[in-house]
């Protein structure tokens, strides 16, 4: 570990890169977090000065993708100081360290550093059975959550693992996947969900924080309001057919060969909150979507028990699979009708012998 | 023969028939197009979608409808407060022995087809005023999850004091499906409204049906001293 905490420019420098490549990193950086041009200054300044912040990265319930989709974001440095020069204290991943000396650099980073670095937690933490299901050097991730979160300065829950359970979460859900901010109280946590998170996403909220050493603006469910504000579907290039009714009917159909709205074939766009139309994948080259796929919501809570996914609305908790509540609902209301209808006979049979008798009634009135 | 003597109430006044109608409106509004988005007709057209916003426009109308909708509803709690006896508050709340039995005999007579006893209420009977508020509650759960789904997509005000029921509930996806959920009891509750207003007016005789139009509502005299 070094001794010194260098800035992020110092860093740069280090390896190569010109003063160019930094400012050219610094713009871009500004322009996913969504800087004004006079702003950029302001980044350029804290990358400059301010000494690199200490990271620890935790890998819990997950698959990884999160860490994969961080380095691939479309501007190598992101990945090459974020992740290859900040969060060198502790990542499991990518760590050279192993065994007795990993333990030791997150334990000598959380001492040191108490209160100042930053938590990043990919994957959930399971509950059930004492949190059995996830330990780390013998320990439990629960343990090691609690411990870590105690002199963290911000918390950020990588993923829809950490943030809202992902598919570790769904129903039975037998681990007890929890996100991390059903345990963690009293920190600032930002949530990135996604499974996994678009690259430019995790790297602008990292830089969001290194460069104004505050927590981004988050929305109700604790997410950068800056990624996350919009649905896929208010972003979507194919909007426009949504919006004329032109919807592809199935996969197979001339509507889909002509490229409109996913919407009856499932697409989770419209509830979903995300920048997938917007910054796209893979450098910005597609999203499910322009691929000629729905969305299947995996930035959004409970995605994986709103299924079937090439379906608009939900199967009904309690019947089969393919029952919607439209399904249920036309059922109910024909019997509905049915129960009108036999109920509307035998009250004209009742009803008749009331007006037979005031019928007889009057009849007798007259012949008197 | 008996006679039998009738007295004329007035009942519902004017902004009660205006509530109502609007309301009808609405919900018949809200419901089609609520279910039109919900699963959209399947059009094969070969035109650009530049060329057309059905799809928009029936959005819109159902937005623009629930607007109505809900304050359609706020003026009826204002008039809650504000309106004759018929159409305070009170008479939705059910808490009274007496109206239970009423609801007893009024589901005697519903489903059971009891013969019909003039019942003591003029205006709601006790079943009703109990369906009515439940549907008050269904209004304002509508009126919730609709317009904290419309939050994100609204800089106005009154959407935005909704949002918060989107976290609460775990998403749009959730929110979607309970109120799509909802709408059907809207449907149900139309089907049996209509009917059950025909029925009541069919065998009780006290003009319940046109009650809606001029208000005026026919009890029978030795009934009508309350």
């Amino acid at each position: 570990m070094e001794e010194k905490m260098l800035t992020v420019y110092e860093q740069m420098q280090s390896r190569g890169y010109s003063r160019r490549d930094f400012l050219r990193f610094c713009s871009w950086m500004g322009a996913l977090i969504g800087v004004e041009a006079t702003g950029l200054a302001r980044v350029v300044h804290a990358l400059e000065t301010k000494p690199r912040v200490p990271v620890v990265w935790f890998h819990f319930q997950e698959c990884t993708c999160c860490s994969e989709s961080f380095i691939r974001s479309s501007h190598p440095i992101v990945a090459d100081i974020l992740l290859d020069k900040i969060s060198l204290d502790y990542t499991e991943t990518l760590q050279a360290a192993a065994g007795k000396q990993a333990e030791e650099a997150l334990h000598a980073t959380m001492k040191k550093y108490k209160g100042e670095y930053l938590m990043l937690c990919e994957g959930s933490v399971p509950t059930e059975a004492d949190g059995v299901y996830c330990c780390i050097a013998g320990r439990t991730a629960l343990d090691i959550v609690k411990e870590a979160a105690e002199g963290a300065k911000a918390i950020v829950a990588w993923g829809s693992c950490a943030s809202n359970g992902c598919i570790q979460g769904a129903k039975p859900n037998p681990t007890g996947a929890t996100p991390i901010h059903k345990i963690v109280t009293g920190k600032p946590i930002i949530n990135v969900p996604g499974c996994p998170p678009i690259g430019e996403v995790m790297a602008g909220t990292i830089v969001h924080l290194l460069a104004f050493d505050r927590i981004p603006q988050l929305d109700g469910l604790g997410r950068p309001k800056a990624f996350y504000s919009r649905r896929v579907h208010d972003t979507c290039y194919r909007r426009p057919n949504y919006d004329a009714g032109l919807f592809v009917e199935s996969f197979d159909d001339e509507n889909a060969k002509r490229g409109y709205c996913l919407y009856k074939v499932g697409c989770r766009g419209p509830v979903t909150y995300n920048a997938c139309g917007v910054m796209r994948w893979n450098n910005g080259v597609s999203y499910p979507i322009q691929s000629g796929h729905g969305c299947i919501g995996c930035s959004e809570a409970n995605f994986w028990d709103n299924g079937p996914f090439y379906q608009h609305l939900a199967s009904f908790p309690g019947f089969g699979i393919e029952t919607t509540a439209d399904k249920i609902g036309v059922a109910v209301g024909a019997a509905t009708l049915a129960g009108m209808a036999a109920h509307a006979i035998s009250t004209n049979i009742r009803k008749r012998h009331e007006i037979k008798k005031d019928q007889n009634e009057q009849d007798k009135k007259g012949g008197a | 023969m008996e006679t039998v003597s009738i007295r004329r109430y007035y009942v519902w006044q004017l902004p009660v028939r205006v509530y109502h109608w609007v309301n009808a409106v609405c919900v018949t509004v809200l419901c089609v197009t609520g279910y039109l988005i919900g699963s959209p007709l399947a059009l094969q057209s070969s035109s650009e979608a530049s060329f057309g916003y059905w799809f928009g426009t029936v959005r819109f109308v159902h937005f623009v409808t629930a607007f109505v909708f809900f304050f359609n509803f706020v003026g009826r709690i204002y008039w809650g407060f504000a309106g004759n006896s018929y159409a305070r508050w009170n008479n939705f709340l059910v808490f009274r022995k007496s109206q239970w039995r009423e609801i007893i005999e009024v589901l005697k007579v519903d489903i059971l087809q009891a013969k019909a006893q003039p019942l003591e209420s003029i205006g709601h009977n006790a079943l009703a005023s109990l369906t009515y508020f439940l549907t008050f509650i269904a209004f304002l759960f509508q009126c919730m999850t609709g317009f904290g789904m419309y939050a994100a997509m609204s800089d106005s005000w009154l959407p935005q004091l909704f949002a918060w029921i989107v976290p609460v509930m775990g998403g749009d996806f959730a929110v979607r499906q309970w109120h799509h959920m909802a709408m059907w009891f809207f449907i149900i509750f139309s089907f049996i409204h209509v009917y059950l207003v025909f029925y009541h007016d069919y065998v009780e005789g006290r003009g319940v049906l046109s009650s809606m139009v001029g208000g005026w509502k026919f009890i029978e005299k030795e009934k009508g001293k309350n």
